[in-house]
């Protein structure tokens, strides 16, 4: 059994994790920036000048999108390849399994706050500006985190006993690009598929961080709702599918 | 009171090779192929008692290993009892979690976390580690900037701080120089004094016969013997087993 320092060895494994990413870039953690700006001014000049969109401030807009989505797909599959990642710890170590996808999740975290900077400079560069609505940011970017979470300890668990399972996480992220209105407005859903939207964490936060930074209007009371049964909720069936299924990881790592 | 008891303890593991992915799980829904077992131990009991020290020899593949994993919890036993008394068993583990592109000082604090020291005695202890391990400036630089010898001494530097009722040992008399081969049997005995339990494995029969009161001898997952470690090591010889350090089975 292990008896150490639980929130000691959670900070240990998010920087270790961290750390190894950027430490042989030359560019360090600006790298994680650069993805997003390039992506917003290739969808910038494609929807302002050969489909023109008719969104105001429209490079907010865009990265609105673009930064949940990004930090989405990293954390997801960085938490899903995480247990087969730490065989060689898991197999001599007794560690509480749970907290390796866990701060596979949160490593990506860390370079998110950086990527929610750049979303403030952008809306005071190219929108109107922060405003008191911004205090909901960390709790609808907290019930994000909760929510991958729950999903990196479910596809983490499965990894291990079928190693496909990174192979189809990619390949929902690539078709998560256009089912997240990340180029799109909510508008443009018809009614019907509105609800199912609306489930989609991911989505929602969208929603959210939309009205928080372009309308300046609090996120809709029944999209918070959602965000939270769905995070909550997943976060439950990924606890629980882990724990049914640790007890045989070292069998098969 | 035993510190560690095993009462017809097995492990075994299914071959599973190319099994792990999608399609053949599918077709092995479909097949329903017999699945083969592999028994890496079969029918074990032992006890320990508290304070005693056991060396566990046998050939590679043995399952000495699966053993000491099994006493650490870090696997559980498929059948079986398995009883402890005391509070934690802990295998004295060198760099577990060690990063190549991280440097020596980011490395022992993510080794102290995992090994279950506190944010507390990893900073106390910090610099006397440091110190231990010799390594010099180098503490600032990446791992792989290392000699190959002075990785297992940071490493060995770290682990002597843990601090468990029950040391395990796996292997790891055969790695470093002298001086620290001299340094690790120091700690060991000192640990010995203080009247806890110890469990060892090791290919140096010399080593175990110094360190140990009594020994187990596995074969094939078996328990073949468990006597005093003299008679035990000299079945082991006469039945043909090679001499000397051999490298480590895992």
């Amino acid at each position: 059994m292990w008896h150490g320092d639980i929130l000691f060895l959670l900070q240990n494994l998010v920087f270790r994790d961290f750390r190894v990413r950027y430490r042989n870039m030359s560019l360090g953690v600006l790298w994680s920036l650069l993805n997003p700006l390039v992506m917003m001014g290739a969808l910038t000049f494609v929807f302002t000048k050969l489909y023109p969109s008719p969104v105001k401030h429209f490079p907010v807009f865009v990265l609105c999108g673009l930064v949940p989505y990004n930090f989405f797909t990293l954390a997801w599959i960085n938490g899903t390849t995480s247990i087969v990642d730490n065989s060689g710890l898991l197999k001599r170590i007794p560690l509480p399994k749970e907290i390796v996808p866990m701060a596979a999740v949160l490593s990506i975290a860390v370079h998110l706050i950086i990527q929610i900077l750049l979303l403030l400079a952008s809306a005071i560069i190219f929108g109107r500006g922060p405003n008191l609505q911004c205090l909901w940011l960390p709790l609808v970017w907290g019930l994000e985190i909760v929510f991958v979470c729950g999903l990196a300890l479910l596809t983490s668990a499965i990894n291990v006993y079928i190693r496909d399972t990174r192979y189809i996480v990619e390949a929902i992220n690539t078709i998560l690009f256009w089912l997240v209105p990340i180029f799109y407005s909510f508008d443009r859903i018809p009614a019907r598929f509105a609800g199912v939207y609306q489930l989609n964490p991911v989505a929602a936060l969208v929603l959210c961080l939309r009205n928080i930074l372009l309308t300046a209007t609090a996120p809709p009371n029944s999209t918070l709702e959602r965000l939270t049964t769905v995070s909550f909720a997943m976060f439950v069936v990924g606890l629980i599918v882990f724990r049914k299924s640790k007890q045989a990881f070292y069998d098969h790592i | 009171m035993p510190a560690v008891s095993f009462a017809g303890v097995s492990k075994y593991f299914y071959h599973h090779a190319g099994r792990m992915l999608l399609r053949d799980r599918l077709l092995h829904l479909l097949r329903r192929s017999p699945k083969e077992r592999f028994y890496a131990l079969s029918d074990v009991s032992f006890a320990v008692e508290t304070g005693e020290s056991l060396a566990i020899i046998g050939h590679n593949g043995a399952g000495k290993s699966t053993l000491l994993n099994i006493v650490t919890r870090v696997c559980a036993p498929s059948a079986g009892e398995v009883a402890f008394e005391g509070r934690i068993a802990a295998l004295l583990e060198l760099g577990a979690g060690f990063h190549q592109d991280l440097t020596g000082a980011e490395n022992v604090h993510i080794n102290a976390a995992v090994l279950g020291l506190t944010r507390r005695q990893a900073r106390e202890s910090f610099d006397r580690m440091v110190d231990y391990s010799g390594v010099g400036d180098f503490i600032h630089e990446p791992l792989r900037t290392y000699s190959s010898g002075m990785i297992p001494r940071l490493a060995f530097s770290v682990a002597i701080n843990v601090d468990p009722d029950i040391l395990i040992v796996d292997e790891m008399l055969g790695v470093g120089d002298q001086k620290f081969y001299e340094k690790l049997m120091e700690r060991i005995l000192s640990f010995r004094h203080a009247g806890k339990t110890l469990l060892c494995v090791s290919h140096s029969l010399e080593t175990l016969e110094n360190l140990c009161d009594r020994a187990l001898w596995l074969d094939h997952g078996r328990v073949i013997k468990v006597g005093p470690v003299r008679e035990i090591i000299k079945a082991y010889q006469d039945s043909g087993a090679p001499l000397g350090r051999a490298k480590g089975s895992r």
